[in-house]
Formats: structure tokens, C-alpha cells, sequence
């Protein structure tokens, strides 16, 4: 779904969501109230200004519209894999906006994501995956890398790789497979605009996702090892 | 700065496995593994793949104490593919992290080793590392400082990288590498052209210890001695700062500023050189002692 149709079946009602070099910040109306939105567009290889622009752009939303809730709108092809953008220390740029979704989490802000194209690594973990709650578009591509390029990293042959992508959730890119695993919530259907009123309100403050991996049956380990370390 | 201790050399932490850098670094004795290899705690997710397990899915986790401050301690084990995380070791890292909230230790130490995501299990891998993450600025929300010291053969990269720079200092020897994406990981998808993997005085010019700490990335450059870590622990451990609108906002202009002073230098030595240091070029050769003399008040200063 292109981002036009997607704002405008989010926000019937609505919305100022401007899009600069593939950043997308605004405010959409809902039937609950305003929402504030940043995203990503144009599977976005997210660089260090992109980094710093939607960092810029929740630090704002922090000062200047208290508890607001956040809608994080997922459109990246990952990080942007070049010489310039790791001298400058892209880890810390990526760090930097995820320390700022989370203080946005601390002051109470409601953090939904929707990957509504592409969500892959980097640029999926500093921003999308700091939400409260995952959701997706059922056309959505999740990944970590592609199977040729995890069996060339590897040193695995491609057909064991997509032999074991049938059985186990964990390897195959998919939206389904993630939610096995508990790192995406649910798929929206349409209509979206109901979908999103749906979650606004409902504030989560723990880490859902392991618990639903292990309901779900599909990351049995992950939930019980961190409770057994926890409790000492 | 005068990381200049442990000079002696007695423990390389370089050349160190995961253990021998818990044995070393802690007070003699005082570590008690959570979760140990007897537990036979192993990825389920290898097996099938016919590789090779780990006791303890590679990363070493429990408690002790550093000159007598009760800390918890991780520490992830290079040896054992290249110390990245699966579902089980990145349960074990965001189950300490959380344990810390409830203990109030006074400090979680991170030794970081890794590759980042375990591609074996990446879809588990890349969840555990967004959970670590969430779990891990939680912990400093709840006032327990996480130090992360790098400074092994495989560096800290990918999702890691990521967590390296969410903790609240970092301390790096000069082998120590910091980055996201690694050199390989460039050149197999841009193109050699883009980053030549094989030419190592590139790669530890723009991943290295000295590049970091100049950017102000990590607050402590120290020998390749286990001591030396050990020391730049104590004198870190007091100085950290809460995770709060205005350290967030100091940290926002700082990378703004070093954004706007260096986007468009080609090389770490021309981000020294811009820096005013003289000779850029001689900083590689440099031992710390003369690298810490030249630089003196240079680079951005210290996040």
C-alpha cells in the first residue's frame, strides 16, 4: 500500500503527515483524539540524518505535546550500509533515536507501530520494534536478510535453509512467522482507521513479546530462560 | 584522562575467552554463574541445522563483585559463533537485565563480543536483541548504570552495536571494534569500492578504539590489559548520567554537531585532521600513552 492510500485509511478524519526525503512526520484525527505519526517511506535505508530526523522529530513530540500518543509507521529496507555512514558511528545515531522512543515510553506516551511495507533489521530495531505494540499489514515483508544472503553468510546450502523455512518460524522472512514468535502483535485488516482506534488507549507497559512467543509456541525458550534469570 | 594503569600487561583481554574476562575483571572468587553449562541450556534451534551447540549458547552471565561492589555480570564468548545472539542467549542477557532492577546491583557490566543477530535463528535473534534493548534502557531508567566494555577479536556489531551505544558508558581497548554494519556485510552487498574489507588500517580507522573514544563514543580508551578495564570500571561507574530529556537533548546536539563538523570526510584520518589534532596519520602507530597526550582536549569530549 503506498503511503498516500495508507494515510488516508488510517485518518478519514484527517491528518497533516508531511513527507520529507522519505520522513514522515505529522499529526493524524482519530475518533479518539489526535495521534501523533512518524515514519518512514520509499523503503528508506535508514542513514544518519534519517536517524537524527525522526530522533528530532520524537524529541518534539516529548516537549511539546505531553502523553500524546505515537503512531511509528515501518517502511525500511534496514540500515544504510556505507563506509561514510559507519566513520560517523551509525550505531550510536540508531541508539539515540531508540533512547528517545523509550523516554517517550517513560512519559507515558503510547507507542503503536504499524509495518504497513518493508521492516528489516537496523532500521526495523531502532525504531518500529521500540513500540508497546507490533502491528502489520498482511502485504508486509518482514526480515533479517534474505535466504540467499543468510546461506552465503552462513556457509549453509540455500535448499536446507528453505527446507527448514517450512518447519520453523524462525529463519523465512514473513509476517506470519513473526508472529509466531511474538515480535508482531496482530494484522490489521480493513478497515485501518477502526483498527487503530481499537489499540489507542489500551497502554502496555512490559515487554509483550516473549510472553506471546511462548503462547504462540513459536520462541518456546525465550520467555521461561529470561523468568528463570530474573527471579535469581 | 590518565588510563595509563595495568600497564603490565598480565591479562591480555584481547586474546582472553568470555570466562577468563568475568575471572580476571571480578574480585577473586566472588562470580556465580546463573544458569550454567551443567543447566545443558542449548539453542534449539541449531541442532536441525547439524551445527555445533554451546553449553551455554555462548554468553556467560551471573554475579560478583568488583572491588567489593556487588555488580552482575555478562559476558559474551566470541569463540562460539562469533557471539551472536539467539533466542536463548538473548533471554539470558534481557533476564539479567531485568534482574537488575529488581537487585539494584551498582552496576551491570556488559562484555560485549558479537556479531550481532545469530543468523541461524534470525527472526528469534533480531526479537532477543530489540528485547535486550527495551530491557536494558529500563534498567537505567530504574537507576542501575550498564557499563559495556569491547575489546575483543570479534568486536561488537550489528543489533549489538546498537546496545553497545544505549548503555551508559562505554570502555574500549585499542583493538576493540564498534560499529553496525561490518566491513564484510559492505563489501559483499555495495561493492568493494564501497568498503574494502581486506584493508585493515581502514577498517580500524572507522571502526576502532581510537576512532570511537575520539567521537566521543566511549568515555574510556585503555591498555589491552584486563586491569586497565578493571580500573576504568571504578572510576566510570560514578560518573554516569540518568537517562533523561536533557541528557537525550545534549546527546541530540552533539550528534547533530557531529554530523554537520564531519559528514562529508571520506576517512577517519580526515575527521582527526578536522579535529586539530596535527599529524593524523601517526595516530594509529601511537601507543595509548602518546595517543592520549596528543589528543588531549581534542574530539567531541565525552557523551
Amino acid at each position: 500500500m503506498n503511503i498516500e492510500t495508507l494515510l488516508s485509511e488510517l485518518f478519514p478524519l484527517g491528518h497533516s503527515v508531511t513527507n520529507i526525503d522519505s520522513i514522515l512526520t505529522g499529526y493524524g484525527t482519530t475518533n479518539k483524539g489526535e495521534i501523533a505519526v512518524l515514519g518512514t517511506t520509499d523503503h528508506l535505508a535508514v542513514g544518519v540524518e534519517a536517524a537524527l530526523a525522526l530522533a528530532t522529530s520524537a524529541l518534539g513530540v516529548i516537549k511539546n505535546d505531553p502523553g500524546r500518543p505515537i503512531l511509528l509507521l515501518v517502511d525500511t529496507q534496514g540500515q544504510r550500509l556505507s563506509l561514510q555512514d559507519e566513520l560517523l558511528g551509525i550505531n550510536g545515531y540508531l541508539a539515540h533515536l531508540a533512547k528517545c522512543l523509550e523516554l517517550a515510553r517513560q512519559r507515558e506516551h503510547q507507542l503503536i507501530c504499524l509495518v504497513y511495507a518493508e521492516a528489516v533489521s537496523g532500521g526495523f530495531l531502532s525504531f518500529g520494534m521500540m513500540a508497546d505494540e507490533i502491528h502489520s499489514l498482511p502485504e508486509a515483508k518482514v526480515r533479517v536478510m534474505n535466504l540467499p544472503a543468510m546461506a552465503r553468510i552462513t556457509k549453509l546450502p540455500l535448499e536446507q535453509l528453505e527446507e527448514l523455512s517450512r518447519t520453523s518460524p524462525c529463519f523465512a522472512p514473513g509476517v506470519e512467522n513473526f508472529i509466531k514468535l511474538g515480535g508482531i502483535n496482530t494484522i490489521w485488516q480493513q478497515p485501518l482507521a477502526e483498527r487503530l482506534v481499537e489499540v489507542i488507549g489500551m497502554k502496555l507497559d512490559e515487554d509483550q513479546r516473549r510472553h506471546n512467543g511462548f503462547v504462540r509456541q513459536g520462541r518456546k525458550l525465550a520467555f521461561t530462560v529470561a523468568q528463570r534469570v530474573k527471579a535469581g | 584522562m590518565s588510563d595509563l594503569s595495568g600497564i603490565s600487561r598480565g591479562h591480555s583481554y584481547y586474546e582472553a575467552n568470555a570466562r577468563q574476562r568475568i575471572a580476571h575483571l571480578l574480585d577473586p572468587g566472588s562470580f556465580q554463574e546463573v544458569l550454567g553449562p551443567a543447566e545443558r541450556l542449548t539453542s534449539p534451534h541449531l541442532e536441525p541445522l547439524g551445527q555445533p551447540c554451546s553449553f551455554d549458547d555462548g554468553i556467560i552471565i551471573g554475579t560478583g563483585s568488583l572491588n567489593g561492589l556487588q555488580v552482575l555480570v555478562a559476558s559474551q564468548e566470541g569463540g562460539f559463533m562469533g557471539g551472536a545472539v539467539g533466542e536463548v542467549h538473548g533471554a539470558k542477557l534481557t533476564g539479567l537485565l531485568e534482574r537488575a532492577v529488581n537487585e539494584r546491583p551498582a552496576a551491570v557490566l556488559l562484555l560485549l563480543e558479537s556479531g550481532g543477530v545469530r543468523l541461524h535463528e534470525a527472526n528469534a535473534g533480531l526479537i532477543a536483541i530489540s528485547e535486550v534493548i527495551r530491557a536494558l534502557l529500563a534498567t537505567r531508567v530504574a537507576g542501575v548504570p550498564v557499563l559495556g566494555l569491547i575489546g575483543g577479536a570479534y568486536g561488537c556489531f550489528g543489533g549489538m552495536g546498537i546496545v553497545a551505544r544505549c548503555c551508559d558508558a562505554l570502555i574500549i581497548n585499542e583493538e576493540g571494534r564498534l560499529g553496525l554494519s561490518g566491513p564484510d556485510v559492505i563489501e559483499t552487498t555495495m561493492g568493494v569500492e564501497e568498503f574494502d574489507s581486506s584493508d585493515r588500517a581502514l577498517v580500524w580507522r572507522t571502526l576502532g578504539g581510537k576512532h570511537r573514544y575520539l567521537l566521543g563514543e566511549v568515555q574510556c580508551l585503555v591498555e589491552d590489559d584486563i586491569d586497565a578495564f578493571h580500573t576504568a570500571v571504578i572510576k566510570t561507574i560514578n560518573t554516569v548520567q540518568p537517562l533523561s530529556l536533557e541528557s537525550l537533548e545534549q546527546e541530540h546536539s552533539s550528534l547533530t554537531r557531529r554530523l554537520a563538523d564531519y559528514g562529508q570526510c571520506q576517512d577517519g584520518a580526515d575527521i582527526w585532521g578536522e579535529m586539530g589534532i596535527d599529524d593524523p596519520q601517526k595516530l594509529p602507530l601511537m601507543d595509548i600513552q602518546s595517543f592520549m597526550v596528543t589528543v588531549a582536549d581534542k574530539g567531541q569530549g565525552k557523551l
